[in-house]
């Protein structure tokens, strides 16, 4: 058995995504090999090496995989498939973006957002935005998984793996990359902070959600989250998204300020280990996942709860 | 240009998924049924693309049970001109629909395929990126803007942490993310009219693409249930509480 992972990294350095989803790697079983590509491979090569259990680091350099398209990471993956039983990626919009693709080169399922590695053909991925729960199992011989990160503890350093380099693909002839605009913020990794402050669509206004959410998160040292509300009436960006179908966090404390709790934002944000809603009414639906709730219209709460802090 | 935009029948968006409880899937007996809501925004997309002279014809294709005609008469509705049902009872896995769609861009040759990023039932996000694949066609997923100029479409794509513009050579395939647009809701007339488009069905079997199942359902359970905590009544009491939980 060899299983190859697939690296988080943004070019500069890897992520804790990597370190989880080896841990899924080694749920699975046999020998586990990291895959770098992108630009700057070296430097995140020597990160990954150190992740412990690890056989080798491999490295693929080229524009067009720092750049992320699908299609040269298609190329490149299903060309090392064959030394490969299992093939895992986060399930990040880079990971959703070529795994598919992978997977239909292969001509075998894709298995989607993975939570749990019963045995090395079967898993369980929550489906019906996390209102249940499915275990398949696999008849293929290889099997193509996205790894949810938050739902695995990251695998722990003290490895010292060889790094080898492979040749990265020609450049797709059909996809250019144009451009790119990457948020730059001081605030932690939305899916890596150990605090995140959502808002929902009681903040009314983008105006509003920066003066009452962003000091909040500051303050804490939080990430910044929103429910999909939120996002659709245009008070905060997309990637701010907590939910089924933004993005799905596990911090050690969420505190949800104005946010019913829709079902498709529980979803996103459930398996977070302490609880805190802040909202006016009630019987939102958000207190009933809630460690503590504190009934208050936010405007008083959460200045109340900027000077408790100190 | 033609379009082709796939859709799929679902569970209503509002509706809460229950675990039968056998544990053999969800309960979808008696559940109000609708258009995919990622589906939804793809064919809106391509009614905007039409409504600006650059698409010529919007084909809306569903794979599933009969009942998948109301899904596609919406499509309809809401401006597609034609609509083809791959009439199937069996639930396929998105390798599967993939290969059916690849049968149908076969037949139709539409210069682009729009469609949803992800289903809300089975929350794959797949079928788009094989489909593209099989086909071996650029895609560009999880659009929240479409350019279509010069055989070419320039889409703005979501990614991790912020916005990537890519060019892709038609034909592509393009997923509909979330902020693309709003969809609009068909009016009365326009759903009058949509009952006498038409709505071609074909036997799933009659195309002769493998669609076997790959993955064996083991079991659907419910998730573990998270219960309430407690109600604290001033945000002062709130921080002790957490300092208490050590989390802060």
């Amino acid at each position: 058995m060899a299983v190859l992972v697939i690296a988080d990294h943004d070019n500069a350095t890897l992520k804790d995504n990597t370190h989880k989803v080896v841990t899924a790697a080694q749920a699975i079983g046999g020998d586990v090999d990291i895959l770098v590509a992108g630009t700057n491979t070296a430097a995140i090569a020597a990160e990954a090496a150190k992740i412990g259990g690890v056989r080798k680091v491999l490295t693929a350099e080229s524009a067009e995989l720092g750049q992320g398209l699908a299609e040269a990471f298609q190329d490149l993956v299903v060309g090392l498939a064959g030394g490969y039983d299992a093939i895992l990626t986060p399930a990040t919009t880079q990971g959703k973006n070529f795994s598919p693709r992978v997977a239909a080169k292969l001509d075998v399922a894709q298995i989607s957002d993975v939570i749990e590695v019963v045995s090395p053909d079967t898993f369980v991925r929550p489906i019906y935005a996390g209102n249940a729960l499915e275990t398949v199992q696999s008849s293929d011989a290889k099997k193509v998984l996205t790894v949810r990160p938050t739902a695995f503890k990251a695998a722990a350093e003290g490895g010292s793996a060889k790094v080898e380099s492979v040749s990265a693909p020609a450049a797709p002839a059909k996809t250019h990359f144009v451009d790119q605009k990457i948020v730059k913020s001081a605030r932690p990794d939305l899916g890596a902070a150990k605090i995140v402050v959502s808002g929902g669509r009681a903040m009314g206004s983008a105006e509003e959600f920066q003066k009452v959410i962003e000091p909040l998160a500051d303050k804490l040292g939080a990430a910044v989250g929103a429910s999909r509300a939120a996002v659709d009436a245009g008070y905060a960006p997309n990637d701010y998204q907590v939910g089924q179908t933004g993005k799905v966090v596990a911090p050690e404390l969420y505190i949800a300020i104005g946010i019913s709790g829709a079902i498709q934002h529980l979803a996103g944000m459930k398996d977070s280990k302490v609880i805190v809603a802040i909202n006016k009414d009630p019987d939102a639906p958000i207190f009933q996942v809630a460690d503590f709730g504190l009934v208050a219209d936010y405007k008083t709460a959460v200045p109340e709860l900027m000077g408790a802090l100190g | 240009m033609k379009v082709l935009v796939p859709v799929k029948r679902v569970i209503d968006y509002n509706v809460k998924a229950r675990v039968k409880a056998d544990q053999t899937g969800v309960d979808l007996a008696n559940v109000k049924m609708s258009m995919n809501p990622f589906c939804e925004i793809a064919v809106e997309e391509a009614v905007r693309l039409k409504e600006k002279g650059v698409a010529s014809e919007i084909v809306a294709v569903s794979v599933g049970p009969t009942q998948a005609q109301e899904t596609l008469r919406t499509a309809l509705a809401m401006g597609a001109d034609r609509a083809i049902l791959v009439q199937t009872d069996q639930d396929l896995e998105p390798l599967a629909v993939a290969k059916v769609l690849k049968a149908i861009v076969g037949e139709e040759n539409p210069e682009l395929v729009l469609m949803g990023k992800q289903a809300i039932d089975g929350d794959n996000n797949a079928t788009g990126q094989m489909l593209a694949a099989l086909l071996d066609w650029p895609q560009a997923a999880f659009a929240s803007e479409v350019v279509v100029e010069g055989g070419k479409a320039k889409v703005t794509r979501e990614v991790d942490g912020g916005l990537q513009t890519i060019d892709v050579n038609l034909p592509a395939v393009v997923t509909a993310d979330l902020r693309l647009n709003e969809p609009r809701y068909a009016s009365l007339p326009n759903i009058m009219k949509a009952k006498k488009k038409p709505l071609d069905v074909k036997e799933l079997g009659s195309l002769g693409v493998d669609t076997a199942a790959k993955l064996k359902v083991v079991k659907v359970t419910e998730p573990p249930k998270r219960s309430a905590g407690i109600k604290v009544e001033t945000a002062a009491d709130l921080v002790s509480n957490l300092k208490t939980a050590g989390v802060l």
